[in-house]
């Protein structure tokens, strides 16, 4: 497979900025009248930039948003507001032809291997399928070849072009759903939890096969997912989210070894190391209760409910997620603090 | 022990009058229209009181089937206990009649599952579903089981009790859903619980607050308790032991703190360095090579040995049996010794 087009462009560069991006689901009540009595704000005004060649880890609890976030960047979901520039372009305004060629250049990979691939269709057509959308992409005669190429790529073999997904195995088919999102050659990659589906053993091969393919051909990854250890591994910058929002964005150093917002610190201590000796040396935060339902977020600052931090200060006026004093990356809390234990 | 020479039991020695659990040489097979699946090829573990034995797994390796067959909840068919026993308080429970091991099941031991919320009954309050086993197997009358159900849902510390106990399961989050049935479970005081991948589907948050529940009631309930998990991270923080299943074999047994420093066996050494950890930077990703074996041709000699770094002949001709390494632990390996002296390095 040969490199695309963009190997040629400056690494670290931006190539994707998200502007305030908002996404709320109305809830509507009646049958005969419906009438709008909220919304589940789902995505709350997130920004960020995602530069050529690295791995923007975004990472938060069940309903913090981060999969709708996916959805609008892949413009499966209508955002309500808020802009995405891709190339120079609008995401959110772009459509038809415009719309079809951005497409091409971002591509997705799904959590789950057994229900993002059509059981009635064979390996090859799965992975040529973007080619029938794209026809300029690969002539209709070399496509067989390009699949097999592919299925090379992720490391499945090439005459298994003819099987179904039932014949594979969950982490041969999170492979075929990667040479899917490969076929068009784009240079972002969106993976919505793309291993946690996977049995630990099969997790670092697939981990690995992403990393590869991120050097092979210079991919930018947003690499979603609740697994606090895998985004540390693969991620060169990494954005905490709750409740809609991004609370903390940074380098990995910064956000795994320097976090100062509390929702961060509580995350990172609460992930269980798989080691029983370091274990008694940690500082564990517990957090109380759950998380608010994002219908009714809490005024002010969103975490404040189960910050123990809080004041009033908390309740009346809403963070940015901008520098602070504390450490010289964005974080969202009014007592940004490095915790102390960490440092 | 008179049997100690047969049955090798590692890690703890025998207490007096036998381990409160026991399971011994256990065969499970499930008969399919595609052929006969070898579930559990002779799987061997024991539980104290008051003590926390982690089994760890992947999916297929056999883990929650030898927790249902413990329970008697095995779907047969397909499933088909071949052979073996499961000894409570020395009483073998595969050789009693249904209406004896209904008396086990709940009272003495009783199980939690990962999804609470497909566990649930969707229709009926969760106090109802709490109080039922009280009202039909203690015969307690139903505002005596009301104010017990009450009582437990303070005990697994699900706010405001007395005001939820008419909510429906929808009501409650993941986390309360998961204590709504660590409390069913524990309606009868039961002397062994059994937690099938407890936090699987909660978020690292509600998890931690879920397995300091799980012990903390595990302390002063004075239970013993099998943990289920494919999570190395979960284990090293609760167990006391840990017996690692691979392909329907115990392919490793050993407390948790030497398992973690020096593991002896290559799958347990291959698990522990492909998992990318929070606390180590730039840290490279070994992989396990290969798939989990089908179960239905489970590879000759060692079912490890199509992925196993260490392989030589005799693992494709030889089943392993347990070595029993110097500080009381075991490993289905060959080249036991040589694992874990490769692993303390």
């Amino acid at each position: 497979m040969t490199a695309p087009a963009s190997s040629t462009k400056v690494r670290g560069e931006t190539i994707l900025s998200v502007d305030n991006v908002v996404k709320h689901f109305p809830i509507s009540q009646g049958v005969l009248f419906k009438k709008q009595v909220g919304a589940v704000k789902a995505v709350d005004g997130v920004s960020f930039e995602l530069r050529r060649g690295e791995t923007l880890g975004v990472v938060g609890e069940s309903g913090c948003g981060k999969s709708t976030l996916a959805r609008l960047l892949m413009r499966l979901e209508t955002p309500t507001s808020g802009r995405a520039t891709l190339e120079g372009r609008d995401l959110f305004k772009a459509s038809g032809a415009e719309l079809r060629r951005l497409r091409r250049n971002m591509q997705m990979v799904m959590q789950d291997p057994y229900t993002s691939l059509n059981p009635r269709m064979t390996v090859g057509d799965i992975i040529g399928e973007p080619f029938e959308i794209h026809p300029d992409a690969a002539p209709r005669g070399s496509r067989r070849k390009r699949v097999q190429e592919l299925l090379d790529v992720v490391g499945l073999n090439p005459e298994h072009i003819n099987r179904y997904p039932h014949q594979f195995s969950g982490g041969q088919r999170q492979r075929i759903g990667i040479a899917r999102a490969l076929a068009l050659r784009p240079e972002i990659i969106v993976c919505d939890e793309p291993v946690s589906a996977l049995d630990v053993s099969i997790q670092a091969q697939v981990i690995n096969l992403l990393e590869q393919l991120q050097d092979e051909f210079g991919l930018s990854y947003i690499f979603i997912a609740h697994d606090l250890s895998v985004v540390r591994h693969i991620s060169d910058r990494v954005a905490v989210m709750y409740l809609g929002k991004i609370v903390e964005i940074g380098t990995e150093d910064e956000i795994y070894e320097r976090a100062t917002h509390p929702y961060t610190q509580a995350l990172l201590s609460a992930v269980p190391v798989p080691d029983p000796e370091v274990r008694h040396e940690r500082n564990i935060i517990r957090l109380t209760g759950d998380v608010p339902s994002p219908a009714d977020p809490p005024s002010g600052c969103r975490f404040r409910t189960r910050c123990w931090k809080a004041q009033e200060v908390c309740a009346t006026e809403e963070p940015l997620t901008v520098a602070r004093a504390a450490d010289p990356h964005p974080s969202a809390c009014h007592f940004a603090e490095v915790r102390p234990a960490a440092a | 022990m008179t049997n100690s020479t047969v049955q090798p039991t590692p890690a703890s020695a025998t207490p007096e009058g036998g381990h409160l659990l026991e399971v011994r040489d256990l065969y499970v097979e499930f008969r399919t229209s595609e052929g006969v699946a070898k579930v559990i090829n002779g799987v061997s573990y024991h539980l104290d009181a008051g003590e926390t034995l982690a089994v760890l797994g992947e999916s297929g390796s056999g883990k929650s089937v030898t927790a249902q067959a413990i329970m008697g909840i095995l779907d047969s068919p397909p499933a088909h206990v071949r052979s073996g026993q499961i000894l409570y308080q020395g009483r073998d429970l595969l050789t009693q009649p249904e209406e004896q091991r209904r008396q086990v099941r709940g009272k003495e031991i009783a199980m939690i599952f990962q999804d609470a919320l497909s566990a649930l009954n969707p229709v009926f309050p969760v106090g109802w579903q709490i109080s039922e086993t009280l009202r039909t197997r203690e015969g307690m009358s139903r505002a005596d089981a009301r104010r017990r159900a009450i009582e437990l849902m303070d005990l697994v510390k699900i706010p405001a009790a007395e005001r939820r106990i008419g909510d429906y399961p929808h009501q409650f989050s993941g986390g309360m859903r998961q204590r709504v049935m660590i409390a069913m479970a524990l309606a009868l005081n039961p002397k062994v619980l059994i937690a099938d991948e407890p936090t699987t589907a909660l978020d690292v948050t509600v998890q931690a607050q879920i397995m300091d529940l799980l012990a903390d009631l595990r302390r002063d309930l004075g239970m013993a308790m099998i943990l289920i998990t494919h999570d190395l991270g979960v284990v090293a923080g609760v167990a006391d032991r840990i017996a690692v299943m691979y392909a329907g074999r115990i392919v490793e047994h050993a407390d948790v703190r030497s398992l973690y420093r020096a593991p002896a066996h290559p799958y347990t050494k291959g698990l522990l360095e492909s998992i990318p950890r929070l606390d180590v930077r730039g840290q490279e990703l070994a992989t396990i090579r290969g798939l989990p074996p089908n179960l239905m041709r489970i590879p000759s000699g060692c079912p490890f040995h199509p992925r196993c770094p260490y392989v030589q002949q005799v693992c494709v001709d030889v089943v392993p049996h347990d070595l029993v390494l110097g500080d009381g632990r075991t490993s289905a390996c060959h080249f036991a010794q040589e694992v874990r002296d490769d692993s303390a390095r």
